[in-house]
């Protein structure tokens, strides 16, 4: 079955569509954390983008090269070092970063080896999330967060404001951002931050290095 | 020591002087294709020898295409040959490839044409130390030059010419065939779109070295190898080239798989004999290994192909001890795979070719694949592999452009 643009866009997961918004055409992508592929195959078959992925899992893995996509097994912290600088136009780093160790590292060498980085997490200063702590005292769980506290691969989970000041400590740039409610509607990001943390489900930052 | 060990084990076997004494087989009248290469210019070898007009057997499946865009070069393993999806023609087995090559298959013929050729120093018909020696007549027994994997691909890349394809839309192949993959990435960037190393390695590692050592030296101390002049008298060194086959066959396996597949059984029999015969199934198993191989390989062309992969060194041929350096800026795109269970050419090694190429950013794919075959999961029909394997010759020919 043949899709048009609008069709393969809609078959993937909101916060990629956006993130996808966010890739010039024909510009050199690494995916990071690449999953299934869904986005780099998306990136590669209508951005006419030339995409690279790493991913942990060998299931993931294994579904990336079945569809063709330019995917290692790898680890982000430890493949990351290998590249030089400026091989890639963007770097993106979906939906992973609170499973990183070396978050620093990590967003260090991105913005080394690509011109851009693209993250995107779910906020922990989320409402809800608040609220249920305050509420129940319990560790909070929620749909992009769904872990127990003693088996969640999510080590490194921070808030917007969290985010935000060691892009300042790291002297990184924030170009764009874009908050997604618990719709997964995408809204406008106010410069007021405090606003974000508490509305926004998720967040999606385009990152350069300072000038 | 290895001669008493080659007695121990072969005196036990009632069957095998019709082996030592049957007639080697001939390379004259098999199917496929034969070409004179090397004529206008000869083949300069990496030890300084040269060769001019030389014979190189190949076989072909599938059609070239008009513009000649969808031809897959195949290269074959240590023991392998150019009968990759036919049954061979000595043996009658089906050919080593014959799962993967075919139409609908990985390899599907009814899309690409798929060309493999004996390699240099081979014995199915490409010039081989059991060819004959165009200046003395007889066979070249050990005065055939020493070659390596770069040699090989050399000659290979006359082959090519000779087939008028400017570029290879891919090159693959498994262990030693994933060696001569790299090299032709490393040496002639430009004439490949895609390059394909399964179950393979940038280098020889001493470990595999010292398990070719072994086979060699089961050949040399083999009274009837005399120094490699057997062609013309009536005993053949088959008992060491046995012996060698079955070392190396146990590399090629897995611990899980050999018990999966025999444990302690026994051969036959009821209990142990207290002797040196066969007693267990395994042993029955490697004895059959070892005596069908002799049938259609030769003595002196396992010394000097193992001596090839030894020497191969892709970082010091081409990259001055930097592995990265042999693919700067190569417009090659790359997939490689790899299996759990290979301790011969094992996960790290196919893991350091891709750390060198990201350190260039070449585009490269990479997945191992869940296994408990061994080395020999890529001569076997496993799910995993099949699916990353069609899935990075389907992305590679949408890149390519071929339909």
């Amino acid at each position: 079955m043949i899709l048009s643009e609008q069709q393969a866009r809609a078959q993937i997961r909101v916060d990629l569509q956006l993130v996808a918004d966010f890739i010039e055409p024909n510009s050199r992508v690494l995916d990071i954390g690449a999953g299934d592929g869904a986005l780099l195959d998306y990136l590669v078959h209508f951005k006419g983008v030339d995409g690279r992925g790493i991913e942990l899992s060998p299931h993931g893995v294994a579904n990336c090269v079945s569809h063709g996509l330019s995917v290692i097994q790898g680890d982000a912290e430890t493949d990351l070092s290998d590249y030089p600088g400026d091989s890639f136009d963007y770097v993106i780093l979906s939906q992973t970063l609170q499973t990183i160790h070396d978050t620093k590292g990590v967003l260090s060498d991105m913005l080394r080896i690509g011109r851009r980085a693209i993250v995107s997490f779910p906020n922990f200063g989320h409402w809800p999330l608040r609220w249920h702590l305050m509420w129940s005292g319990r560790t909070p769980r929620s749909k992009a967060l769904p872990y127990e506290w003693y088996e969640t691969p999510n080590i490194r989970i921070c808030t917007i404001v969290d985010f935000l000041a060691l892009c300042d400590e790291l002297d990184i740039t924030v170009e764009r951002s874009i908050a997604i409610d618990a719709a997964g509607r995408s809204r406008r990001f106010r410069s007021d931050s405090w606003v974000n943390n508490w509305l926004a489900q998720q967040a999606i930052f385009q990152l350069s290095r300072d000038a | 020591m290895i001669a008493d060990l080659i007695d121990y084990l072969m005196a036990q076997s009632t069957d095998d002087d019709s082996a030592v004494l049957a007639p080697p087989y001939s390379t004259t009248n098999l199917p496929g294709f034969c070409v004179e290469l090397g004529r206008e210019a000869p083949l300069r070898l990496a030890a300084g020898a040269r060769l001019g007009s030389f014979p190189m057997a190949y076989q072909t499946y599938g059609t070239l295409n008009a513009a000649r865009t969808n031809a897959i070069l195949v290269c074959h393993a240590l023991t392998g040959d150019q009968f990759a999806a036919e049954p061979h023609p000595i043996t009658g087995k089906p050919g080593w490839w014959a799962q993967i090559i075919g139409p609908g298959r990985p390899l599907d013929t009814d899309k690409y044409f798929i060309i493999c050729s004996n390699v240099l120093g081979g014995c199915m018909g490409t010039v081989g130390p059991r060819e004959t020696d165009p200046g003395t007549g007889a066979p070249y027994a050990l005065q055939f030059p020493v070659i390596t994997i770069g040699d090989m691909v050399r000659a290979q890349k006359l082959l090519i010419d000779h087939l008028g394809i400017e570029r290879l839309f891919c090159v693959i192949g498994g262990s030693m065939g994933a060696m001569q993959a790299l090299e032709w990435a490393a040496r002639y960037p430009d004439r490949v779109f895609c390059a394909m190393p399964i179950a393979g390695a940038a280098r020889h590692t001493a470990q595999n070295i010292a398990f070719h050592e072994v086979g060699r030296q089961a050949i040399l101390a083999d009274p009837d190898w005399r120094g490699g002049n057997y062609y013309d008298l009536p005993r053949r060194p088959v008992r060491g080239l046995a012996v060698a086959r079955m070392a190396a066959h146990v590399t090629y396996l897995s611990e899980p798989a050999l018990h999966r597949k025999f444990g302690r059984e026994l051969q036959d029999r009821g209990d142990v004999s207290y002797g040196f015969d066969a007693d267990f199934q395994v042993e029955s198993y490697l004895r059959y290994q070892g005596s069908t191989f002799v049938n259609r390989f030769d003595a002196n062309s396992y010394l000097y192909i193992t001596r090839a992969m030894d020497y191969f060194d892709l970082a010091a041929e081409h990259g001055d001890g930097v592995l990265a350096k042999a693919f700067t800026a190569t417009p090659v795109r790359f997939s490689l795979i790899s299996f759990t269970s290979d301790w011969l050419f094992p996960t790290p090694e196919s893991r350091r070719i891709v750390h060198a190429l990201n350190a260039v950013a070449a585009n490269v794919s990479f997945v191992e694949i869940e296994t408990d075959a061994g080395h020999d999961a890529f001569l076997l029909e496993e799910p995993g592999f099949f699916r990353a394997l069609n899935g990075m010759l389907s992305g590679a020919a949408e890149q390519f452009g071929l339909r």
